[in-house]
């Protein structure tokens, strides 16, 4: 061997060897003896402990109604009486307020969140100090359409609202626990990131399987997965929700009724004028209150659902236990 | 003192040209203002697609392109008659072409400025071998033989000039290749974002589609088309355009009588061949210019060194009025020398043999029947899952308009609507749109794709004849199926569970589905309420969103068929059906 081969046998030779070496420190790093290391690591998401609620208060009414004509006074209206907006939001909040959007109806069928509910409130939490206000719902229906065709989003971007629709990143599990069926479930987190107060605002609706709609199972959209599972048990999913959100505020959009053919609706006949709104901290106080007033099912038991979040603690779905307090507007 | 303070490369790029025209007749070329117009062209394809969207839509011409191309026009007006809605706007491109020849191809087309860029981008070969891939070859007359494969075929009745119109495909592919592609790479980004910077990907990267992912069936084989006929300007420069395309070729054929060509200057042109450096359509300018293939690039006239080449207003035939001989070196032409060895200057018609057209119109009238005669396309044995879009008009006068261009299926917004495969549809019916509604339904106050359809396939309807309302109560809704329930699989009828999803999503009022209430013992002893749907036909437009929303995900326990669809007497379900609500 002449000295110019010792050296290139060297240098191939350290080569050979580094690069076996290299492969097998990077497969003792990646092993993987039982496969499952190699399946997707899923974080659970927390909401904040007690939920988006504010302190409870002995002086205010729970409920708090709002009749007449001027829904932009009626929203107002019943917030005022609740204890007003700066009760619920502060100066510099993050806040997601929770429409129903699930149909690509008019505003007018009933089917969604009255628009003008939603401009008033937005522009209550504007006044309020809000930092950002973020509008957020996942639609069963196309998202973009169900959110123009209702006027929800047109009255969410006027009012200097952001709109989030659901998109594939957009879902994160949550764990709730304590829940009967999602106590891990896909949650349309986007908006929540960072967001300090949640109101819902929710049409009153009658419902062919749970019978009705209001702000408790509004919540139903803000879940995505396989939502078509829950009518298995839609009572125990409704009571389920009640325990995921811990809202800061609720407000029953009671301005339009739609009474039956729920939860689509698609005529005006199955619709009328409530002339109403509803404020609570209390969604189940406020959804008993929709189902004996609003929906007029009056003597009829509740249905099962409230039985079922009133047993956890979740609120009291006898309206007439709560303290409440009416006023005409407008 | 200027030389103190002009850098050198400022003195280089200002100096005059070698002819003694200013610095800037350089840079400010025909083909740079060539360039500009295919980036200003492609810019616009891609914004309408981007548009093609219910937010979005607005009042922009999304299918613009395809109204542009005037093959679309002809060909639809050879298999129907007429000319729908705004094709009479391809006499945009056709006169143009009637004038100036083939500009569309590479001043406008954008799958055109796709391929000479990829083929730009990726050209390492050199100018000798560039010279050589540029010369016209037999195979490039290919494409006319394919046209009229198409042609005589649109004029029996069956369309199919989309499997390769060059906008068509290209719509085809944003819809079910790109833009889905954008969209998974848009969430992945996010979540990259959102876990490794541990940041909120909402507000830099926008909230999302506002939809789920978009899937389509056979994206696959459309990507790879995609890639296949882009990478093969690696291979052979323009492969697609010079080889394949009906459209260069219709336009090819027009524009033998264009006014203008390019022409040689034989007392100039020194037989160098660097013309065909950079020529794009293969066109032979360095002997007799084939007029059909010429791209009207002007590249050759760059090229040429000796400013033989120039684009002429009707050129005389130079070979008739040369004096002496031309391969002595003796001839001269008005007194002048001519140089060039080669004395013919055009050829204007395509170099296809006679017996070639034929042969290829054969094939057309031969083509028919063998496409037609599948079943699937067929009143008798047609795909029962073959569902078109509302205000599609019946089978037979669908497949005279379908140009498979998917613009219906870019701006569905529920991703219901399909390419359809070739199992399911045979080679007549390939990616024309059907619905799936295991991925979407039809939306029921959406008519976004009877509104881009560019040939009328999806006639243009209104929401109030969409759903059979105000003058159109007679009538009634437009039906695209009837939906059925598998009692053996529906969790009320077969497994003691509630459910009725299907009910609560059913759109019409009043609803099609409805229930029997029954109580009933389970099997373990408990006290259930099942609500057991069944369907009322009378009501059913066969929108899907039962089947889209059943929990039995695999093989739903409510599914729509064809059958029913009211834009065809042949098949329809009901004795008497004209679907009316009695409401």
């Amino acid at each position: 061997m002449s000295d110019t081969d010792r050296r290139a046998f060297l240098r191939q030779a350290g080569l050979v060897a580094g690069a076996a070496a290299g492969a097998g420190g990077l497969t003792a790093l990646l092993h993987d003896p039982d496969g499952e290391r190699g399946k997707p690591k899923t974080e659970d998401l927390i909401l904040p402990a007690g939920g988006y609620a504010v302190e409870a208060s002995s002086v205010l009414p729970v409920l708090g109604v709002a009749t007449g004509n001027d829904v932009k006074k009626l929203v107002r209206g019943a917030i005022t009486l609740v204890g007003g907006i700066e009760r619920f939001v502060k100066r510099g909040d993050v806040v997601v307020i929770k429409p129903n959007v699930a149909f690509e109806r008019a505003a007018a069928l009933g089917a969604t969140t009255n628009p003008e509910v939603l401009r008033a409130l937005i522009e209550l939490v504007k006044e309020a100090g809000a930092k950002e206000i973020r509008v957020a719902d996942n639609p069963i229906e196309s998202p973009e359409s169900c959110f123009h065709r209702s006027g929800l989003h047109a009255a969410a971007i006027d009012g200097g609202a952001q709109v989030y629709l659901p998109a594939p990143g957009n879902f994160r599990n949550l764990h709730t626990q304590g829940a009967t069926w999602i106590e891990r479930w896909p949650f349309f987190w986007a908006p929540f990131a960072g967001a300090d107060k949640v109101i819902g605002v929710a049409p009153v609706k009658d419902h062919n399987l749970c019978r009705a709609s209001m702000t408790t199972k509004n919540w139903y959209g803000l879940l995505g997965g396989r939502r078509n599972q829950f009518h298995q048990d839609i009572h125990g999913i409704i009571a389920d929700l009640a325990l995921m959100m811990r809202p800061t505020l609720v407000v029953l959009d009671g301005s339009r009724v739609l009474f039956r053919s729920g939860p689509t609706g698609g005529s005006l006949a199955d619709v009328r004028q409530g002339h109403q709104i509803v404020a609570s901290t209390d969604s189940l106080a406020a959804d008993g209150y929709g189902w004996h007033e609003l929906l007029e099912r009056r003597g009829e038991a509740l249905p099962a659902y409230f039985k079922k979040a009133a047993a956890r603690g979740l609120g009291q779905p006898d309206y007439k236990q709560v303290s409440i307090k009416k006023e005409q507007v407008g | 003192m200027s030389q103190l303070i002009t850098p050198d490369w400022v003195k280089r790029r200002t100096q005059a040209n070698a002819d003694g025209s200013p610095w800037w007749a350089r840079t400010f070329r025909i083909t740079t203002i060539r360039i500009t117009a295919q980036a200003f062209f492609f810019g616009l394809f891609v914004f309408l697609l981007w548009a093609t969207w219910f937010s979005r839509l607005g009042g922009y011409p999304a299918s613009l392109f395809l109204e542009l191309d005037p093959l679309v026009g002809f060909s639809t007006a050879l298999s129907t008659g007429t000319v729908y809605r705004w094709l009479w706007r391809g006499m945009f491109i056709l006169v143009p072409t009637l004038i100036l020849g083939r500009v569309f191809c590479n001043w406008m087309c954008p799958y055109g400025t796709m391929h000479q860029f990829t083929g730009w981008l990726f050209n390492i070969a050199s100018n000798r071998l560039n010279i050589d891939r540029n010369r016209y070859r037999n195979i490039y007359g290919l494409k006319y033989l394919m046209l009229t494969v198409f042609l005589v075929m649109a004029a029996f009745g069956s369309l199919q000039i989309g499997l390769l119109d060059p906008i068509c495909l290209l719509v085809r592919t944003f819809t079910v290749a790109f833009s889905p592609a954008s969209e998974l790479a848009q969430t992945n980004l996010a979540e990259v974002i959102r876990v490794r910077l541990g940041m909120d990907p909402t507000p830099i990267l926008g909230g999302g589609g506002g939809h789920e992912q978009r899937i389509f069936h056979g994206a696959w084989f459309v990507g790879a088309m995609i890639m296949g006929l882009v990478g093969m300007n690696l291979v052979v420069p323009r492969f697609f355009c010079r080889v394949l395309c009906p459209l260069g070729a219709f336009l090819g054929v027009l524009s033998r009588w264009s006014l203008w060509r390019i022409d040689r200057d034989l007392t100039k042109c020194t037989d160098c061949n660097l013309c065909l450096k950079s020529c794009e359509g293969a066109s032979d300018p360095q002997a007799a210019l084939r007029k059909s293939e010429c791209f009207v690039c002007f590249n050759c006239i760059d090229d040429c060194p000796e400013d033989a080449l120039a684009f002429r207003l009707v050129p005389p035939t130079w070979s008739e009025k040369l004096v002496g001989d031309l391969k002595k070196g003796t001839a001269t032409l008005f007194g002048k020398k001519v140089i060039s060895k080669i004395g013919e200057t055009v050829i204007p018609a395509p170099a296809v043999p006679k017996r070639r057209w034929f042969f290829a119109g054969v094939v057309g009238v031969l083509s028919y029947p063998f496409l037609r005669l599948s079943a699937a396309v067929n009143k008798r044995g047609f795909d029962e899952k073959a569902i078109r879009p509302p205000g599609s008009v019946a089978e037979a006068e669908f497949l005279e308009r379908c140009i498979k261009c998917d613009q219906c299926i870019n701006v569905c917004p529920t991703n219901v609507l399909q390419p359809s495969t070739l199992a399911q549809g045979g080679l007549e019916g390939l990616w024309t749109p059907v619905m799936d509604f295991s991925i979407g339904f039809c939306q029921l106050n959406c008519t976004l794709c009877s509104e881009v359809c560019p040939t009328g396939a999806i006639q243009k309807i209104t929401l109030e004849r969409k759903l059979g309302v105000a003058e159109f109560q007679e009538k009634g809704p437009i039906s695209v199926g009837t939906a059925f329930f598998d009692r053996g699989r529906c969790l009320p009828w077969a497994m003691e569970t509630p459910c009725v999803v299907c009910e609560e999503v059913c759109p019409v009022t009043p609803k099609a589905i409805g229930t029997y209430d029954v109580e009933i013992t389970r099997w373990d002893g408990a006290k259930v309420t099942l609500n057991q749907p069944y369907m009322r036909p009378e009501l059913c437009i066969g929108c899907g969103i039962c089947e889209h929303e059943c929990p039995v995900l695999d093989d739903a326990a409510v599914y729509v068929t064809a059958i029913g669809e009211t834009r065809s007497d042949e098949r329809s379900l009901l004795l008497g059906t004209s679907k009316k609500v009695k409401s």
